[in-house]
């Protein structure tokens, strides 16, 4: 299968980047990874005729923690954030929701910054950031802004970025000692999308939830948060129970599909099966 | 508009014009003239076509050869060492870990990675480092006996074994 013909260019900077977007506009797309964009150019579901290659920019691909904060660059690759130290002891959800994307080969090529801003409801990381309350810093002809996550994912495919921007970092608070995460995806092959995916990230203090926060992935046309779990939970007991009648509260207020893998009944089931057990994981270690 | 692409495979130079939508594995395939690197499902889905570009195994119908312009390519044509084989490809030979043989350049180049990342792997974790590839005679079985036999073969101070003999 061959992708329709486009030109191409590979800046040097962002501003170079954006400057290249600007004087496209809609018929240019950013190239970071490749890895859901040329698949969708090679069945020609997408067309653009100008690749803007942003792989090439420097000091697009870090992951550290500075002022209370862990920042990602946007190149940073599914594989470098499954095997960061850094991440693995203070963002395991993250880490462990990079570790079950694609297969080891998408995982070297890929990048969080593409992932987030191809807004694939189906994906992994944007459930992750919406639950992480991350920030997304972009940058564009009038400059850079802050966009958060719950801003961030809009629709199927499409995000808060304007065409000619492009996602520079994704910025998240460090959490405090007692939190901690995990994703639980689950698919029939294992580098399939999720039917469903629930990333839960919850500090626990004593025996009390201090705070909880659950993203769905595919639950509806975008990354959703289910509230109803978080309100049931924190600052309440985390005993078996509790978590239990919670957990039932986790397709509240979701609209999920109809396709092959699932009825939307089925995949309600799954984000209540799925947010129970990933409940009971992060507090079972309290 | 055509790019100037050099890159080095297994070693040697090649530079070449190609169109920005030329896939690296029809760049390897057809420039390089190097069809040990094999077209499965072009989908991204199976494997095939998986290579070493700068340390990391890619899959290369999934990228530009524009992508890889100044990129060091490792290749299966790369592993063997004259007329005597890497551990993998002998340890697929002896165990056999192939039938058709389609999947092999792209299964040996994946575990190849794997051991790099991991020299000592259990079984589960073989099978999980061989998601990105698919089999479709072995079952895997042979597979998975291969690399942990390369895996001793290939671990850190074991005795470099003289290739078993094949009649």
């Amino acid at each position: 299968m061959i992708p329709a013909a486009f030109d191409y260019v590979v800046p040097r900077t962002l501003p170079e980047a954006v400057a290249e977007l600007v004087k496209r506009g809609q018929e240019a797309k950013v190239l970071a990874g490749g890895h859901s964009l040329i698949p969708l150019m090679k069945l020609r579901l997408s067309t653009p005729s100008f690749l803007v290659d942003i792989g090439r920019i420097n000091n697009l691909n870090y992951i550290r923690e500075e002022d209370g904060h862990v920042a990602i660059g946007a190149l940073t690759t599914h594989h470098d954030i499954e095997f960061s130290d850094l991440l693995r002891q203070k963002l395991p959800l993250l880490s462990g929701a990079a570790a079950q994307i694609g297969d080891p080969q998408v995982r070297n090529r890929g990048t969080i910054g593409g992932a987030a801003a191809h807004a694939d409801p189906f994906g992994d990381f944007p459930a992750c950031l919406l639950a992480l309350d991350a920030e997304l810093k972009v940058v564009g002809p009038k400059g850079e802004r802050s966009i958060a996550a719950r801003d961030f994912f809009v629709d199927t495919f499409t995000s808060a970025l304007e065409p000619d921007e492009i996602v520079r970092e994704i910025r998240i608070a460090t959490p405090p000692t007692g939190s901690t995460g995990t994703y639980l995806k689950f698919s029939r092959r294992s580098q399939d999308w999720a039917i469903v995916a629930v990333a839960a990230q919850v500090t626990v203090s004593g025996h009390n939830v201090a705070n909880v926060a659950i993203g769905l992935t595919g639950m509806g046309s975008r990354p959703l948060r289910a509230s109803g779990v978080e309100q049931a939970l924190r600052g309440k007991g985390a005993h078996d129970d509790d978590i239990r009648a919670a957990a039932e509260r986790a397709a509240e207020g979701t609209d999920p599909p109809q396709d092959l893998n699932g009825s939307p009944d089925y995949r309600r089931h799954l984000a209540q099966v799925l947010t129970r057990r990933a409940l009971e994981q992060i507090t079972a270690h309290h | 508009m055509r790019r100037r692409v050099a890159v080095t495979i297994n070693g040697t130079g090649y530079e070449h014009e190609v169109e920005p939508r030329t896939l690296l594995v029809y760049y390897i395939r057809e420039q390089a003239g190097l069809t040990g690197t094999h077209i499965g499902c072009d989908t991204s889905n199976c494997g095939a076509c998986t290579v070493e570009l700068d340390g990391h195994t890619v899959k290369s119908c999934t990228m530009f050869a524009v992508q890889a312009d100044g990129a060091q390519i490792t290749t299966i044509e790369g592993l063997a060492k004259g007329s005597t084989l890497h551990p993998l490809q002998q340890a697929f030979w002896d165990e056999h870990g192939l039938q058709c043989g389609f999947c092999t350049p792209g299964m040996i180049m994946a575990a190849k990675q794997l051991l790099e990342r991991n020299p000592n792997p259990s079984e589960r974790e073989i099978r999980l480092g061989l998601e990105g590839n698919l089999c479709r005679c072995t079952g895997y079985h042979n597979i998975v006996k291969a690399i942990q036999a390369a895996a001793k073969v290939m671990a850190p101070g074991a005795e470099a074994k003289a290739p078993a003999s094949v009649s």
